[in-house]
């Protein structure tokens, strides 16, 4: 039962007046600029772009530096701000080999076309504090050499060649794929529709997914056949011009997993393939994107439904974590009135079974 | 016969005139807000125009394809600002631009509608868009030369014999 009640006001507008405060802090410290969150904390700009399903730098920036580093707060202010946009269109789907490429491994061929690229990553370092940089010393200028004129083909297409792999699926049987963002998603799910879930779904919570199907759960062998990250150039259709509109480009990192395959009524023995897709510099989340991604094809490739991350229903109703922490986080609010009547049910079902005057005898005892 | 291969010609021009546009429009798109504007004031051209649309900011949902190459499927949203204007000679310029700069999404708009016209064309295309086109060229070749820097050269251990 809702019963309207008024007040608070007063104490609203001052929390959010402390809030401006305290998000502020010592005002002998100079104010954060946009500029430094979107240079200096890259990583985290490209997680609200991508849980925010909003690519646009300055504007996850913003939401960073208003939600005071509070991700998942940064994340519901770009998933806000996205709806109060018109939309122009789709654009035609990227082509991730035609990559501006930063970094390509791959931990199935030591020696592939256009080699190991290392690029900008944390591997291989000894995750050891550094007090040079708390002291604010200036990088080394990055070291250079010239490139491979050769172009980077994906791994999954040299290995494709032998007909060990599973074909990706074609294009004819679904030209135009679902969108949850206009449609209410029904399960089961398809495939598109499930990937574009898993895109802005929580990186913690896939992580763990992803895990937990590496523990046991549903055990599935995989290997990251190939990560890549790097800038895509997107062409939008639009009717006022006879070629595609090129809008620019963004940063993508894709990982294609490639698991081992015993066989099914359904499958010959083969690889399988899990695929990510995510915005910016993510490896982490497409890592774990392609893990779930392949664990959520159990049914399709007649493999026994035994552990969470089969379960589509679950996996994609729980991983958004703007809807996790607004049914978790409405707890907060005012419930008083449903307390008061849950309060009276129990009072009354105690009376009923006398329990209460025997807790109240052993009390007094 | 004659009609046939102009005709053909006709297409071939046109095809080369859209390509060449097309190609403006990705350096145009691709450049930083304040270099443009500052090549545009060296240019020292100020025509008269009218807003046929925008400038206005929506969003372009991004597709990618199932494991690099196969079905589409919808991945995230993009900013998104696009302009399009009517110079005074009736020539008409649009522009898309990734992101929310509404006044360079205008100004890509006016590069455009002049470069309807040859000789425009030709005056924009070397002071504005060759040096925006090989600032470009030079990040990524840069880019590239730090990427290569981190490639991995694997040697084998000899084996001891003994």
């Amino acid at each position: 039962m809702y019963v309207a009640v008024k007040g608070g006001e007063t104490a609203i507008d001052n929390a959010h007046r402390l809030l401006a405060d305290r998000r502020r802090g010592d005002r002998g410290v100079a104010d954060l600029g946009l500029d430094q969150i979107m240079q200096q904390l890259s990583l985290a700009v490209d997680r609200v772009m991508s849980e925010g399903a909003l690519y646009d730098r300055e504007l996850a920036a913003l939401a960073i530096k208003q939600a005071r580093g509070d991700m998942i707060e940064a994340i519901f202010l770009a998933r806000a701000y996205r709806t109060t946009l018109p939309r122009f269109g789709y654009t035609r789907p990227v082509d991730t080999a035609d990559m501006q490429v930063e970094r390509r491994i791959s931990a199935c061929f030591k020696d592939l076309p256009g080699g190991q690229l290392l690029g900008p990553t944390f591997d291989y370092t000894h995750r050891l504090l550094d007090p040079g940089l708390a002291a604010g010393q200036a990088p080394e200028t990055p070291a250079v050499r010239a490139p491979e004129q050769a172009g980077m083909m994906r791994v999954s297409d040299f290995l494709d060649q032998e007909g060990l792999l599973e074909p990706a699926p074609e294009e004819a049987a679904k030209p135009v794929p679902d969108d949850i963002a206009r449609t209410p998603m029904i399960y089961p799910l398809d495939r598109d529709a499930r990937l574009q879930a898993l895109a802005r779904g929580d990186e913690g919570f896939l992580l763990s997914m992803a895990y937990s199907t590496q523990r046991g759960y549903a055990r599935s062998h995989p290997f990251a056949g190939e990560i890549r990250i790097g800038e895509v150039a997107l062409e939008l259709d639009v009717p006022e011009l006879d070629f595609p509109a090129p809008l620019g480009r963004i940063q993508v990192t894709e990982c294609q997993m490639v698991n081992q395959f015993q066989g099914s009524a359904k499958a010959p023995p083969q690889f399988t393939r899990g695929y990510g897709l995510v915005f910016g510099q993510a490896e982490r989340k497409a890592m774990a994107m392609s893990l779930v991604d392949r664990s959520l094809r159990a049914t399709e490739l007649g493999e026994d439904l035994v552990a969470p991350a089969q379960d589509e229903e679950f996996v994609i109703a729980h991983a958004d974590n703007v809807q996790a922490t607004g049914f978790v986080e409405h707890l907060k609010l005012p419930h008083y009135v449903d307390f008061q009547s849950e309060l009276d049910l129990v009072r009354r079902l105690r009376a009923e079974t006398g329990a209460g005057d025997e807790a109240a005898q052993e009390d007094s005892e | 016969m004659n009609m046939a291969d102009d005709a053909a010609r006709a297409t071939g021009d046109a095809r080369a005139e859209a390509m060449a546009r097309r190609d403006r429009m990705a350096v145009l798109a691709r450049a930083d807000g304040k270099r443009l504007r500052a090549l545009w004031t060296g240019l020292s051209l100020d025509p008269a125009f009218e807003m046929i649309r925008g400038p206005e900011t929506g969003l372009a949902t991004v597709r990618g394809r199932i494991s690099g190459d196969g079905a589409p499927f919808n991945f995230g949203d993009v900013t998104v600002t696009r302009a399009s204007v009517r110079l005074s000679d009736g020539s008409v310029g649009h522009a898309y631009r990734l992101g929310r700069d509404l006044g360079a999404a205008r100004l890509c708009a006016v590069i455009d509608a002049l470069a309807r016209d040859n000789a425009s064309a030709t005056k924009i295309d070397s002071a504005l868009v060759r040096p925006l086109q090989q600032a470009q060229t030079q990040r990524d070749a840069r880019r590239q030369a730090e990427t290569a820097a981190t490639k991995v050269d694997f040697f084998t251990l000899v084996r001891g014999e003994d």
